[in-house]
């Protein structure tokens, strides 16, 4: 049996026979309480100094240097693929961005900005944000932006069928996606802001996971309120429960609202704490982010310097 | 306070606490920890406290050396440096506090309105708020707790009760249901080692609200935030005598109990030391209250939300190195899910930073004392001898001061000394039940009932274990949680009376 058809017939699809083991006794209830508060106390750590500075230049590394709007150019794409492959350009040491994340169109035209780059082009697909449209159209868009040359798919999830209860659909639309993929990564959007319960993030997450995702992630950035560390908490223990049961490990991906040094200092603590050193890699931690990057390299900049440094120090790309 | 401090050796004098244990083939597949983010020390500076050499008995509303002139050391128990000198209050000590206590009362206390009752402990609790830090620093150093949990509970918490009480101070006729009340006169209250702080605060502030002058005797391991929170009393202008601090060991103790100008007895700590003061005071007018030992149940459902269990199940045992009343070391989980949650819970434990208590990232500090630490010792030991699996986190732990790592035992039989003695150390006994009424028959089965937990996601399960657990506060779905309008107390062994809450005022006042 595939990964997906054993997945699929814990989803009760009706074309699949004979139960099979899972993974868990059963989903695990989400305590709201207890689960914010564990991820209000992870905030209390204190990275300092070198540790701030390791911290910092590792999320450098994790970072999906985002732009996702109507008006996004060429120009715009050009520039900020620039800034992702080279962040500082007074430090060739800090390395680069993971990934840049734009919209199908312009999949081109970074990709031809970042050849000869090991920076990743990564692209929404599956009638990104909302999801509201036919599989087929949602396929298509998933195969046209790996044609143009994606190394990896951010889809979303279709959180109608999510929140009316057709799990078998939701399951079935990101397996097909995977498919469609063809080899592409991907990264599976559950637009948490939209689903209203943590109970339902876990289950979301546990679909998304047995349906092929090789990555899942919080949100859009079109819908408030997106990344939390309370929810990201919540994803990252459905990924460690799938690894303590199977080995596979899935990679994770907060996205939106994570805009500053401080910040990403948390989650990378949640991280830490929840899944060990191993998951502390662009392999399998990313931030989906626009202006994180720039107070990251402040900082950075500061613990180099000893003083901060004037906004417009920093390209806005 | 003149003098300089006492110099710490810290950091340089730790082996690398924390980090996960190496993989164990049996746990199957671990989380690693590779170093490629690591937390660097982040010790909370101590420059700016200073302790006095030698601290001296706060007597009406002076400094006053003790008669006899003895003095005994209080060390830090993460160093095993000493901090100060304490005074020990001898029998004519105690009964200067005591006449103190009862000419303020009589003279002031007892006949200054409500209201300004209420202003001076509004005064204490925003002075505890101002010096927060000072307060959870010196907390952490004489107690060896982490400074996370003397920055974010002990202190906030201690304030919170004046704040509480000065709220009650002018509406104590809404207390008590139309019946006439009329302050007691002069409350002796002896407090324990674990919370000196907080353990002042949960005594002296309804004393006060309810218009009564009060002995305090604080433990004499820790009298160093008690002897501060004198300094506060001091700075707040209360009139001399209304609150008194004397210091010493058990014979001052049972000093300020036997005290024939006494009207209350509030006490809190052992319940061996509970049961010798009942006899004490028994035959007199005196009133008393006892808030003993405990050897909680934290009853884990297979249908728990199990992540978050997991947390309480280490805030309940963990916290404060379990040196806790209500900790919570029994736990007691369903047959079906004990296999998940041991895991698990190990898994956690590994991620438990263990070390000096002063930074900020530690979890779990120093065991209060050498004696308290052979204790422990001696009752883990014999865990292993009867027959339990033990898990203990394999993390360095300081060369000087006392350690102990936190600990699980598995495979624990009702019978055994660890599943019924009070450890008061990071020592967790794991039993399992089948159904409800087990967990019920297994959780009341103790000498004490001082607290519980209960973790389902079945609200009707929930309310259906509580309304059958014998002990005095049953927390749902979380653990260890405190508010001072929460009344706080023990059933059986774990003694009598309640602190905190309208039903902790009546303790203090005689209704008519």
């Amino acid at each position: 049996m595939t990964t997906r058809e054993s997945s699929l017939s814990r989803y009760g699809s009706s074309t699949r026979a004979a139960p099979v083991p899972i993974f868990y006794p059963a989903r695990p209830p989400v305590d709201q309480v207890g689960v914010e508060e564990r991820a209000a106390s992870l905030a209390k750590r204190s990275l300092k100094k070198a540790s701030k500075v390791a911290a910092l230049r590792l999320a450098v590394r994790m970072m999906d240097l985002t732009t996702l709007e109507g008006k996004d150019t060429p120009g715009k794409v050009r520039a900020l693929s620039r800034k992702a492959a080279a962040p500082l350009a007074t430090d060739a040491t800090l390395g680069f961005c993971a990934a840049i994340c734009v919209y199908p169109n312009l999949v081109p035209v970074a990709k031809r900005a970042l050849a000869g780059t090991t920076v990743k082009v990564a692209s929404v697909a599956t009638a990104f944000p909302s999801g509201q449209s036919p599989l087929d159209v949602k396929l298509a868009d998933v195969r046209r932006a790996v044609e143009l040359g994606a190394d990896e798919i951010d889809m979303v999830i279709d959180r109608g069928a999510m929140l009316a209860g057709e799990y078998t659909r939701v399951f079935e639309e990101i397996a097909a996606t995977k498919e469609a993929c063809a080899g592409a990564h991907l990264k599976v959007i559950l637009e948490t802001g939209e689903l209203g319960a943590y109970d339902v993030v876990r289950r979301a997450s546990e679909i998304a996971i047995a349906a092929g995702a090789d990555f899942i992630k919080t949100s859009t950035g079109k819908i408030s309120p997106a990344a939390t560390p309370a929810v990201t908490l919540v994803m990252l223990e459905a990924i460690r429960d799938t690894y303590v049961a199977t080995g596979r490990r899935i990679g994770m991906k907060p996205a939106g609202g994570v805009r500053t040094a401080k910040q990403a200092i948390h989650y990378l603590v949640l991280v830490k704490e929840t899944l060990g050193d191993a998951w502390l890699t662009p392999e399998l931690f990313r931030f989906g982010a626009s202006a994180l990057l720039n107070d990251v390299l402040m900082q950075l900049e500061k613990e180099r310097t000893g003083v901060y440094q004037a906004a417009e120090d920093f390209s806005k790309d | 306070m003149g003098g300089e401090i006492t110099k710490r050796k810290r950091s340089q004098d730790l082996a690398a606490p924390g980090g996960t244990s190496p993989a164990s083939p049996e746990r199957g597949r671990n989380l690693e920890t590779n170093g490629v983010l690591e937390y660097a020390p982040a010790p909370e500076a101590i420059d700016h406290v200073r302790i006095a050499p030698r601290q001296d008995l706060f007597i009406a509303g002076t400094w006053r050396e003790p008669r006899a002139g003895k003095y005994t050391a209080a060390i830090s128990p993460s160093t095993e440096e000493q901090l100060a000198e304490i005074a020990e209050a001898d029998e004519r000590d105690v009964d200067d506090a005591v006449r103190a206590a009862q000419r303020a009362h009589e003279k002031y206390w007892s006949k200054s309105r409500p209201a300004e009752r209420a202003k001076y402990l509004f005064r204490v609790a925003r002075a505890i708020q101002e010096k927060a830090r000072e307060l959870a620093i010196v907390e952490s150093m004489n107690g060896g707790k982490p400074i996370k949990e003397s920055r974010d509970v002990d202190v906030p918490l201690a304030a919170a009760h004046f704040f509480y009480h000065a709220g009650w101070a002018d509406k104590l006729d809404l207390a008590f249901a139309g019946r006439a009340w009329r302050p007691l006169g002069v409350a002796g209250q002896i407090i324990p080692w674990n919370f000196p702080l907080l353990m002042a605060a949960w005594k002296v502030a309804p004393a006060l609200a309810c218009g009564n002058t009060v002995v305090l005797k604080p433990a004499e391991t820790t009298p160093l935030t008690a002897l501060l929170l004198a300094r506060i009393v001091e700075e707040a202008e209360l009139p001399p005598g209304v609150v008194n601090v004397v210091t010493g060991a058990g014979a001052t103790g049972a000093a300020v109990a036997a005290h024939p100008g006494v009207r209350k007895v509030a006490f809190t700590g052992s319940t061996e030391v509970g049961k010798r003061l009942q006899h004490a005071v028994a035959g007199t007018k005196k009133r008393l209250t006892l808030e003993l030992g405990g050897k909680a149940a934290n009853i884990v459902f297979a249908d728990a939300p199990v992540d978050q269990a997991i947390e309480g199940i280490v805030n309940g045992i963990y916290f404060n190195q379990g040196h806790v009343c209500c900790a919570g070391s029994r736990l007691l989980v369903e047959e079906s899910a004990h296999d998940l949650v041991v895991r698990k819970l190990k898994d956690r434990m590994a991620l438990l930073r263990v070390g000096d208590p002063l930074d900020k990232n530690t979890d779990v500090g120093a065991i209060h004392s050498l004696p308290q630490l052979r204790k422990i010792e001696e009752l883990v030991a014999s865990g292993e001898k009867e027959g339990a699996d033990r898990f203990s986190v394999s993390c360095a732990l300081p060369r000087a001061g006392y350690w102990f790592p936190p600990t699980l035992f598995t495979g624990v039989a009702q019978s055994t000394r660890i599943a019924r003695e009070e450890i008061f150390g990071p020592v967790l006994s794991v039993l399992t039940f089948r159904t409800p009424e087990e967990a019920v028959e297994k959780a009341n089965g103790t000498m004490y009932g001082l607290s519980a937990g209960v973790w389902t996601d079945k609200g009707a399960k929930l309310f259906w274990m509580a309304q059958r657990l014998k002990a005095g506060v049953v927390w749902g779905n979380t653990y260890n949680k405190f508010d001072p309008a929460a009344a706080f107390g023990g059933y059986k062994e774990s003694g009598f009376g309640r602190e905190g809450g309208r039903q902790g005022l009546s303790a203090y006042v005689e209704l008519s």
